[in-house]
Protein backbone atom coordinates (compact mmCIF):
# COMPACT_ATOMS: atom_id res chain seq x y z
CA UNK A 1 0.00 0.00 0.00
CA UNK A 2 0.99 3.61 -0.51
CA UNK A 3 -0.11 6.15 2.07
CA UNK A 4 0.20 9.90 1.70
CA UNK A 5 0.40 12.05 4.81
CA UNK A 6 0.09 15.81 4.40
CA UNK A 7 1.71 17.87 7.13
CA UNK A 8 0.64 21.49 7.23
CA UNK A 9 2.94 23.67 9.29
CA UNK A 10 3.35 27.32 10.16
CA UNK A 11 6.01 27.61 7.45
CA UNK A 12 4.77 25.40 4.65
CA UNK A 13 3.37 22.05 3.60
CA UNK A 14 5.37 18.84 3.92
CA UNK A 15 4.33 15.63 2.18
CA UNK A 16 5.24 12.20 3.55
CA UNK A 17 4.76 8.92 1.73
CA UNK A 18 5.25 5.34 2.77
CA UNK A 19 4.69 1.79 1.58
CA UNK A 20 4.52 0.26 5.04
CA UNK A 21 3.57 3.12 7.39
CA UNK A 22 6.88 2.64 9.21
CA UNK A 23 9.47 4.08 6.83
CA UNK A 24 8.51 7.53 5.57
CA UNK A 25 9.92 9.78 2.88
CA UNK A 26 9.27 13.44 3.65
CA UNK A 27 9.45 16.22 1.04
CA UNK A 28 8.91 19.93 1.22
CA UNK A 29 8.26 22.54 2.19
CA UNK A 30 5.75 23.41 -0.48
CA UNK A 31 4.44 26.98 -0.16
CA UNK A 32 7.39 27.84 2.08
CA UNK A 33 6.78 30.59 4.61
CA UNK A 34 3.03 30.17 4.55
CA UNK A 35 0.77 28.69 7.22
CA UNK A 36 -1.14 25.60 6.13
CA UNK A 37 -4.10 25.33 8.48
CA UNK A 38 -6.29 23.31 6.12
CA UNK A 39 -5.64 20.44 3.73
CA UNK A 40 -8.25 18.32 2.02
CA UNK A 41 -7.64 15.00 0.30
CA UNK A 42 -10.52 14.43 -2.10
CA UNK A 43 -10.59 10.69 -2.74
CA UNK A 44 -13.67 10.87 -4.96
CA UNK A 45 -11.38 11.21 -7.98
CA UNK A 46 -9.31 8.52 -9.68
CA UNK A 47 -6.23 10.42 -8.56
CA UNK A 48 -7.10 12.15 -5.31
CA UNK A 49 -7.14 15.93 -5.50
CA UNK A 50 -5.19 17.74 -2.81
CA UNK A 51 -6.51 21.07 -1.61
CA UNK A 52 -4.40 23.36 0.53
CA UNK A 53 -5.41 26.48 2.41
CA UNK A 54 -2.31 28.62 1.98
CA UNK A 55 -1.94 31.64 4.24
CA UNK A 56 0.86 34.11 3.68
CA UNK A 57 1.29 36.65 6.44
CA UNK A 58 2.37 39.14 3.78
CA UNK A 59 0.34 38.26 0.72
CA UNK A 60 -2.88 36.89 2.12
CA UNK A 61 -4.83 33.64 1.99
CA UNK A 62 -5.65 31.40 -0.96
CA UNK A 63 -6.54 27.82 -1.85
CA UNK A 64 -4.34 25.79 -4.16
CA UNK A 65 -5.12 22.41 -5.69
CA UNK A 66 -3.01 19.57 -7.00
CA UNK A 67 -4.12 16.71 -9.25
CA UNK A 68 -0.75 14.95 -9.21
CA UNK A 69 -0.45 14.33 -5.46
CA UNK A 70 1.50 17.47 -4.74
CA UNK A 71 4.06 17.48 -7.52
CA UNK A 72 2.49 20.62 -8.97
CA UNK A 73 -0.08 23.04 -7.62
CA UNK A 74 -2.31 25.61 -9.21
CA UNK A 75 -4.81 28.26 -8.23
CA UNK A 76 -7.18 30.40 -10.26
CA UNK A 77 -6.44 34.01 -11.14
CA UNK A 78 -9.38 35.26 -9.12
CA UNK A 79 -9.39 34.61 -5.37
CA UNK A 80 -10.86 31.12 -4.81
CA UNK A 81 -12.43 32.12 -1.49
CA UNK A 82 -13.49 35.75 -1.17
CA UNK A 83 -16.23 37.61 0.64
CA UNK A 84 -18.70 39.48 -1.59
CA UNK A 85 -18.34 43.26 -1.68
CA UNK A 86 -21.58 43.90 0.22
CA UNK A 87 -20.29 42.04 3.28
CA UNK A 88 -17.49 44.58 3.75
CA UNK A 89 -15.46 41.66 5.05
CA UNK A 90 -12.15 40.22 3.97
CA UNK A 91 -10.97 36.65 4.27
CA UNK A 92 -8.36 36.19 6.96
CA UNK A 93 -7.70 32.46 6.63
CA UNK A 94 -9.15 29.17 5.41
CA UNK A 95 -9.38 26.81 8.38
CA UNK A 96 -11.03 23.80 6.80
CA UNK A 97 -11.43 22.17 3.39
CA UNK A 98 -13.95 19.34 3.35
CA UNK A 99 -14.98 17.32 0.31
CA UNK A 100 -18.75 16.84 0.04
CA UNK A 101 -20.60 13.53 -0.03
CA UNK A 102 -20.07 10.91 -2.71
CA UNK A 103 -23.29 11.89 -4.43
CA UNK A 104 -21.97 15.39 -5.07
CA UNK A 105 -18.52 14.64 -6.47
CA UNK A 106 -17.62 18.26 -7.28
CA UNK A 107 -18.82 19.82 -4.03
CA UNK A 108 -16.19 20.97 -1.57
CA UNK A 109 -16.76 23.14 1.49
CA UNK A 110 -14.41 25.70 3.02
CA UNK A 111 -14.62 27.03 6.56
CA UNK A 112 -13.05 30.39 7.17
CA UNK A 113 -11.97 33.11 9.53
CA UNK A 114 -14.05 35.16 10.12
CA UNK A 115 -16.66 32.48 10.70
CA UNK A 116 -18.24 31.66 7.36
CA UNK A 117 -18.95 28.66 5.20
CA UNK A 118 -18.17 28.61 1.50
CA UNK A 119 -19.28 26.01 -1.05
CA UNK A 120 -17.54 24.99 -4.25
CA UNK A 121 -19.22 23.13 -7.09
CA UNK A 122 -16.09 22.80 -9.21
CA UNK A 123 -14.02 20.56 -7.00
CA UNK A 124 -12.56 23.31 -4.86
CA UNK A 125 -11.27 25.70 -7.48
CA UNK A 126 -13.78 28.48 -6.72
CA UNK A 127 -16.13 28.93 -3.77
CA UNK A 128 -19.30 30.90 -3.01
CA UNK A 129 -20.39 32.21 0.39
CA UNK A 130 -23.25 30.27 2.00
CA UNK A 131 -25.44 33.27 2.64
CA UNK A 132 -27.96 31.83 5.05
CA UNK A 133 -25.30 31.04 7.64
CA UNK A 134 -23.55 34.38 7.11
CA UNK A 135 -26.89 36.15 7.59
CA UNK A 136 -27.79 34.11 10.68
CA UNK A 137 -29.16 36.39 13.41
CA UNK A 138 -26.74 34.85 15.92
CA UNK A 139 -23.67 35.88 13.93
CA UNK A 140 -23.12 39.28 15.62
CA UNK A 141 -22.83 37.41 18.92
CA UNK A 142 -20.32 34.82 17.74
CA UNK A 143 -17.00 35.45 19.44
CA UNK A 144 -13.36 34.76 18.87
CA UNK A 145 -11.03 32.43 20.68
CA UNK A 146 -7.29 32.96 20.93
CA UNK A 147 -6.82 31.59 17.43
CA UNK A 148 -9.41 33.89 15.92
CA UNK A 149 -13.07 33.48 15.01
CA UNK A 150 -13.42 30.66 12.54
CA UNK A 151 -15.45 27.76 11.24
CA UNK A 152 -12.91 24.99 11.68
CA UNK A 153 -15.10 21.90 11.33
CA UNK A 154 -17.34 20.90 8.43
CA UNK A 155 -19.07 17.54 8.38
CA UNK A 156 -21.19 16.89 5.31
CA UNK A 157 -23.59 14.00 5.86
CA UNK A 158 -22.13 10.99 4.01
CA UNK A 159 -25.39 10.18 2.21
CA UNK A 160 -27.74 13.16 2.41
CA UNK A 161 -26.31 16.22 0.61
CA UNK A 162 -28.87 18.47 2.32
CA UNK A 163 -27.39 17.82 5.77
CA UNK A 164 -24.21 19.59 6.85
CA UNK A 165 -22.83 20.31 10.31
CA UNK A 166 -20.30 23.02 11.08
CA UNK A 167 -18.54 24.01 14.29
CA UNK A 168 -16.91 27.27 15.14
CA UNK A 169 -14.89 28.86 17.90
CA UNK A 170 -16.69 30.53 19.41
CA UNK A 171 -20.31 29.98 18.51
CA UNK A 172 -20.52 26.22 18.71
CA UNK A 173 -22.27 23.74 16.43
CA UNK A 174 -24.75 24.71 13.70
CA UNK A 175 -26.64 22.35 11.42
CA UNK A 176 -28.63 22.50 8.24
CA UNK A 177 -30.95 19.82 6.91
CA UNK A 178 -32.18 21.73 3.87
CA UNK A 179 -29.05 22.22 1.85
CA UNK A 180 -27.92 25.33 3.68
CA UNK A 181 -31.08 27.42 3.45
CA UNK A 182 -31.60 27.44 7.20
CA UNK A 183 -29.23 26.75 10.10
CA UNK A 184 -29.93 25.95 13.74
CA UNK A 185 -27.58 25.71 16.71
CA UNK A 186 -26.88 22.25 18.10
CA UNK A 187 -25.21 22.78 21.45
CA UNK A 188 -27.68 21.49 24.05
CA UNK A 189 -25.65 19.88 26.81
CA UNK A 190 -22.27 21.37 25.82
CA UNK A 191 -20.82 23.53 28.56
CA UNK A 192 -19.49 27.04 28.04
CA UNK A 193 -17.69 27.59 31.32
CA UNK A 194 -16.60 31.04 30.29
CA UNK A 195 -20.19 32.44 30.37
CA UNK A 196 -22.35 33.27 33.41
CA UNK A 197 -24.91 30.84 31.93
CA UNK A 198 -22.78 27.78 31.26
CA UNK A 199 -25.35 26.15 28.98
CA UNK A 200 -26.35 28.79 26.42
CA UNK A 201 -28.14 28.02 23.16
CA UNK A 202 -24.95 28.97 21.30
CA UNK A 203 -21.58 30.54 22.00
CA UNK A 204 -19.70 27.39 22.99
CA UNK A 205 -16.06 27.00 22.02
CA UNK A 206 -16.30 23.61 20.36
CA UNK A 207 -12.78 22.67 19.29
CA UNK A 208 -13.55 19.77 16.94
CA UNK A 209 -16.38 17.42 15.97
CA UNK A 210 -16.09 14.01 14.30
CA UNK A 211 -18.74 11.71 12.89
CA UNK A 212 -19.07 8.03 13.79
CA UNK A 213 -18.23 5.59 11.00
CA UNK A 214 -21.28 3.43 11.48
CA UNK A 215 -24.03 5.83 12.47
CA UNK A 216 -24.08 9.25 10.80
CA UNK A 217 -26.32 10.62 13.54
CA UNK A 218 -23.66 9.84 16.15
CA UNK A 219 -21.09 12.60 16.69
CA UNK A 220 -18.21 13.22 19.07
CA UNK A 221 -17.01 16.66 20.19
CA UNK A 222 -13.89 17.88 21.90
CA UNK A 223 -14.97 21.10 23.56
CA UNK A 224 -13.06 23.85 25.33
CA UNK A 225 -13.58 21.84 28.48
CA UNK A 226 -15.68 18.76 27.96
CA UNK A 227 -15.75 15.73 25.66
CA UNK A 228 -19.19 14.86 24.38
CA UNK A 229 -21.22 12.46 22.25
CA UNK A 230 -24.44 13.13 20.43
CA UNK A 231 -26.70 10.32 19.27
CA UNK A 232 -29.15 12.62 17.51
CA UNK A 233 -26.94 14.43 15.02
CA UNK A 234 -26.08 17.26 17.35
CA UNK A 235 -29.48 18.06 18.85
CA UNK A 236 -28.30 17.03 22.32
CA UNK A 237 -24.94 16.08 23.79
CA UNK A 238 -23.80 14.10 26.84
CA UNK A 239 -20.39 13.83 28.45
CA UNK A 240 -18.01 11.00 27.58
CA UNK A 241 -15.09 12.50 29.50
CA UNK A 242 -15.25 9.88 32.25
CA UNK A 243 -12.12 7.77 31.95
CA UNK A 244 -10.01 10.45 30.30
CA UNK A 245 -7.29 12.15 32.35
CA UNK A 246 -8.79 15.54 31.48
CA UNK A 247 -11.63 16.95 29.42
CA UNK A 248 -9.57 19.63 27.65
CA UNK A 249 -7.87 19.29 24.30
CA UNK A 250 -8.26 20.14 20.65
CA UNK A 251 -8.57 17.16 18.26
CA UNK A 252 -11.04 14.30 18.15
CA UNK A 253 -10.78 11.69 15.40
CA UNK A 254 -13.05 8.82 14.44
CA UNK A 255 -12.20 5.49 12.84
CA UNK A 256 -12.87 5.61 9.09
CA UNK A 257 -14.76 2.33 9.03
CA UNK A 258 -15.44 0.86 12.45
CA UNK A 259 -18.29 2.26 14.52
CA UNK A 260 -17.74 3.58 18.05
CA UNK A 261 -13.96 3.94 17.72
CA UNK A 262 -12.25 7.27 18.25
CA UNK A 263 -9.02 8.89 19.41
CA UNK A 264 -8.10 12.07 21.24
CA UNK A 265 -5.03 13.78 22.66
CA UNK A 266 -5.98 15.46 25.95
CA UNK A 267 -4.30 18.45 27.53
CA UNK A 268 -4.38 18.95 31.27
CA UNK A 269 -6.64 22.02 31.32
CA UNK A 270 -7.42 25.35 29.72
CA UNK A 271 -4.99 26.91 32.18
CA UNK A 272 -2.42 24.12 31.81
CA UNK A 273 -1.99 23.29 28.16
CA UNK A 274 0.40 20.38 28.56
CA UNK A 275 -0.40 16.69 28.19
CA UNK A 276 -1.68 15.36 31.54
CA UNK A 277 1.23 14.40 33.80
CA UNK A 278 3.52 15.61 30.97
CA UNK A 279 3.16 12.20 29.31
CA UNK A 280 2.77 11.76 25.56
CA UNK A 281 -0.33 9.60 25.27
CA UNK A 282 -3.12 9.12 22.79
CA UNK A 283 -6.45 7.98 24.22
CA UNK A 284 -8.71 5.60 22.34
CA UNK A 285 -12.24 4.44 22.91
CA UNK A 286 -13.78 1.47 21.13
CA UNK A 287 -17.17 1.80 22.82
CA UNK A 288 -18.27 5.28 21.74
CA UNK A 289 -16.60 6.99 24.65
CA UNK A 290 -17.85 4.81 27.47
CA UNK A 291 -14.29 3.84 28.34
CA UNK A 292 -10.84 4.95 27.24
CA UNK A 293 -7.40 3.34 26.90
CA UNK A 294 -4.10 5.19 27.03
CA UNK A 295 -1.79 4.35 24.11
CA UNK A 296 1.89 5.22 24.20
CA UNK A 297 4.03 2.36 22.86
CA UNK A 298 6.80 3.95 20.84
CA UNK A 299 5.95 7.50 21.88
CA UNK A 300 8.41 9.64 23.86
CA UNK A 301 8.81 8.62 27.48
CA UNK A 302 10.59 11.80 28.59
CA UNK A 303 8.47 14.60 30.05
CA UNK A 304 6.43 15.87 27.11
CA UNK A 305 5.02 19.38 26.81
CA UNK A 306 3.86 20.05 23.23
CA UNK A 307 0.27 20.69 22.17
CA UNK A 308 -1.59 18.85 19.40
CA UNK A 309 -3.85 21.32 17.61
CA UNK A 310 -7.40 20.63 16.43
CA UNK A 311 -6.51 19.53 12.91
CA UNK A 312 -3.14 18.04 13.76
CA UNK A 313 -4.54 14.55 14.34
CA UNK A 314 -6.18 12.26 11.79
CA UNK A 315 -6.75 8.71 10.63
CA UNK A 316 -6.20 7.19 7.22
CA UNK A 317 -8.57 4.89 5.32
CA UNK A 318 -6.30 1.83 5.25
CA UNK A 319 -6.87 -1.49 7.02
CA UNK A 320 -6.06 -1.52 9.85
CA UNK A 321 -6.52 2.21 10.21
CA UNK A 322 -3.47 4.39 10.59
CA UNK A 323 -3.54 7.22 13.13
CA UNK A 324 -1.35 10.31 13.00
CA UNK A 325 -0.62 13.39 15.04
CA UNK A 326 1.74 16.35 14.84
CA UNK A 327 2.88 18.70 17.56
CA UNK A 328 3.60 22.37 17.88
CA UNK A 329 7.20 21.31 18.43
CA UNK A 330 7.38 19.95 14.89
CA UNK A 331 7.18 16.23 15.55
CA UNK A 332 4.90 13.92 13.58
CA UNK A 333 3.97 10.43 14.78
CA UNK A 334 2.15 7.61 13.05
CA UNK A 335 0.56 4.34 14.06
CA UNK A 336 -0.27 1.61 11.57
CA UNK A 337 -2.22 -0.45 14.09
CA UNK A 338 -4.90 1.94 15.28
CA UNK A 339 -2.76 3.43 18.01
CA UNK A 340 -1.25 0.29 19.56
CA UNK A 341 2.29 1.32 18.52
CA UNK A 342 3.87 4.45 17.11
CA UNK A 343 6.82 5.51 14.95
CA UNK A 344 8.13 8.98 14.27
CA UNK A 345 7.50 10.29 10.77
CA UNK A 346 9.39 13.56 11.10
CA UNK A 347 10.97 15.86 13.66
CA UNK A 348 12.28 19.41 13.77
CA UNK A 349 9.58 20.72 11.48
CA UNK A 350 7.88 24.07 12.11
CA UNK A 351 4.76 23.99 14.30
CA UNK A 352 2.38 21.36 12.92
CA UNK A 353 -1.03 22.87 12.25
CA UNK A 354 -2.75 20.11 10.29
CA UNK A 355 -2.33 16.52 9.15
CA UNK A 356 -4.38 14.49 6.69
CA UNK A 357 -3.70 10.96 5.45
CA UNK A 358 -5.04 8.64 2.80
CA UNK A 359 -4.21 5.29 1.26
CA UNK A 360 -3.70 5.96 -2.44
CA UNK B 1 9.49 62.15 -19.38
CA UNK B 2 7.66 58.97 -20.32
CA UNK B 3 3.98 58.62 -19.51
CA UNK B 4 4.30 55.03 -18.43
CA UNK B 5 4.39 54.08 -14.75
CA UNK B 6 6.97 51.54 -13.67
CA UNK B 7 6.22 48.97 -10.99
CA UNK B 8 9.12 47.14 -9.33
CA UNK B 9 8.33 43.75 -7.83
CA UNK B 10 10.19 41.80 -5.13
CA UNK B 11 11.45 38.37 -6.11
CA UNK B 12 8.77 36.57 -4.12
CA UNK B 13 6.01 38.10 -6.28
CA UNK B 14 7.52 37.78 -9.72
CA UNK B 15 5.94 34.39 -10.37
CA UNK B 16 2.59 36.18 -10.40
CA UNK B 17 3.73 38.37 -13.30
CA UNK B 18 5.44 35.89 -15.63
CA UNK B 19 8.72 36.22 -13.73
CA UNK B 20 9.06 39.90 -14.51
CA UNK B 21 10.75 42.16 -11.98
CA UNK B 22 9.56 45.35 -13.66
CA UNK B 23 6.09 46.07 -15.05
CA UNK B 24 4.95 49.10 -16.96
CA UNK B 25 1.40 50.38 -17.20
CA UNK B 26 0.05 53.38 -19.05
CA UNK B 27 -2.38 54.33 -16.28
CA UNK B 28 -1.74 57.30 -13.99
CA UNK B 29 -3.88 59.12 -11.47
CA UNK B 30 -3.89 57.39 -8.12
CA UNK B 31 -2.20 54.31 -6.75
CA UNK B 32 -5.64 52.69 -6.73
CA UNK B 33 -6.18 53.24 -10.45
CA UNK B 34 -2.69 51.95 -11.19
CA UNK B 35 -3.34 48.80 -9.14
CA UNK B 36 -6.68 48.40 -10.90
CA UNK B 37 -4.75 48.38 -14.18
CA UNK B 38 -2.33 45.83 -12.72
CA UNK B 39 -5.33 43.70 -11.72
CA UNK B 40 -6.58 43.65 -15.30
CA UNK B 41 -3.34 42.16 -16.54
CA UNK B 42 -2.17 40.27 -13.47
CA UNK B 43 -5.15 39.47 -11.21
CA UNK B 44 -3.23 37.06 -9.02
CA UNK B 45 -0.55 39.66 -8.38
CA UNK B 46 -3.18 42.17 -7.37
CA UNK B 47 -4.78 39.84 -4.83
CA UNK B 48 -1.39 39.33 -3.21
CA UNK B 49 -1.27 43.10 -2.70
CA UNK B 50 -4.91 43.92 -1.92
CA UNK B 51 -7.71 41.95 -0.28
CA UNK B 52 -11.10 41.37 -1.87
CA UNK B 53 -12.41 44.68 -0.54
CA UNK B 54 -9.56 46.52 -2.21
CA UNK B 55 -7.57 47.30 0.93
CA UNK B 56 -3.79 47.15 0.84
CA UNK B 57 -2.61 44.10 2.78
CA UNK B 58 -1.15 44.96 6.15
CA UNK B 59 2.35 43.68 5.52
CA UNK B 60 2.71 44.94 1.96
CA UNK B 61 4.46 48.29 1.59
CA UNK B 62 4.23 50.33 -1.59
CA UNK B 63 6.42 53.33 -2.29
CA UNK B 64 5.53 55.89 -4.96
CA UNK B 65 8.67 57.69 -6.09
CA UNK B 66 10.28 56.68 -2.83
CA UNK B 67 7.44 57.75 -0.55
CA UNK B 68 5.56 55.24 1.58
CA UNK B 69 1.99 55.34 0.31
CA UNK B 70 0.65 54.93 3.84
CA UNK B 71 2.08 58.36 4.65
CA UNK B 72 0.94 60.03 1.46
CA UNK B 73 -2.70 59.19 0.98
CA UNK B 74 -2.78 55.40 0.93
CA UNK B 75 -4.36 54.10 -2.23
CA UNK B 76 -5.30 57.69 -3.10
CA UNK B 77 -1.63 58.61 -3.36
CA UNK B 78 -1.16 60.52 -6.64
CA UNK B 79 0.82 58.69 -9.31
CA UNK B 80 2.10 61.11 -11.93
CA UNK B 81 3.31 60.13 -15.40
CA UNK B 82 6.73 58.51 -15.23
CA UNK B 83 6.38 57.54 -11.59
CA UNK B 84 8.18 54.54 -10.14
CA UNK B 85 6.20 52.32 -7.79
CA UNK B 86 8.12 49.89 -5.63
CA UNK B 87 6.42 46.97 -3.87
CA UNK B 88 8.23 45.61 -0.82
CA UNK B 89 7.20 43.09 1.83
CA UNK B 90 7.39 44.70 5.25
CA UNK B 91 9.46 43.36 8.10
CA UNK B 92 7.22 40.74 9.69
CA UNK B 93 7.21 37.12 10.70
CA UNK B 94 9.21 34.82 12.90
Amino acid sequence: MTVLLTIGTSKGLFLATTENRVDWQVSGPHFAMTSIYAVGIDRRRATPRLLAGVDSSHFGPSVATSDDLGKTWSEPDEAPVAFPADTDTSLVRVWQLAPGPAGEPDVVYAGTQPSALFRSEDGGRTFTLVRALWDHPHRPEWGAGFGGQAIHTILPHPEDPARVLVAMSTGGVYRTSDGGSTWSPGNAGIKAGFFPDPYPEFGQCVHKVARDAGDPTRLYAQNHGGVYRSDDEGATWSSIAEGLPSDFGFPIVTHPGRPATLWTFPLAADSERFPPDHRCRVFRSTDAGTSWDALSAGLPTDPFYPTVLRDAMCADNATPAGVYFGTRSGEVWSSRDEGESWVQVAAHLPDVLSVKAAEL
Amino acid sequence: MTAAVTILLPGVLRAEAADQSRLTVDTTGSLRTVLDAVAEAWPRLDRRLRDEQGALRRYVNIYVDGNDCRRSGGLDTPVPPGAEIQVLPSVAGG
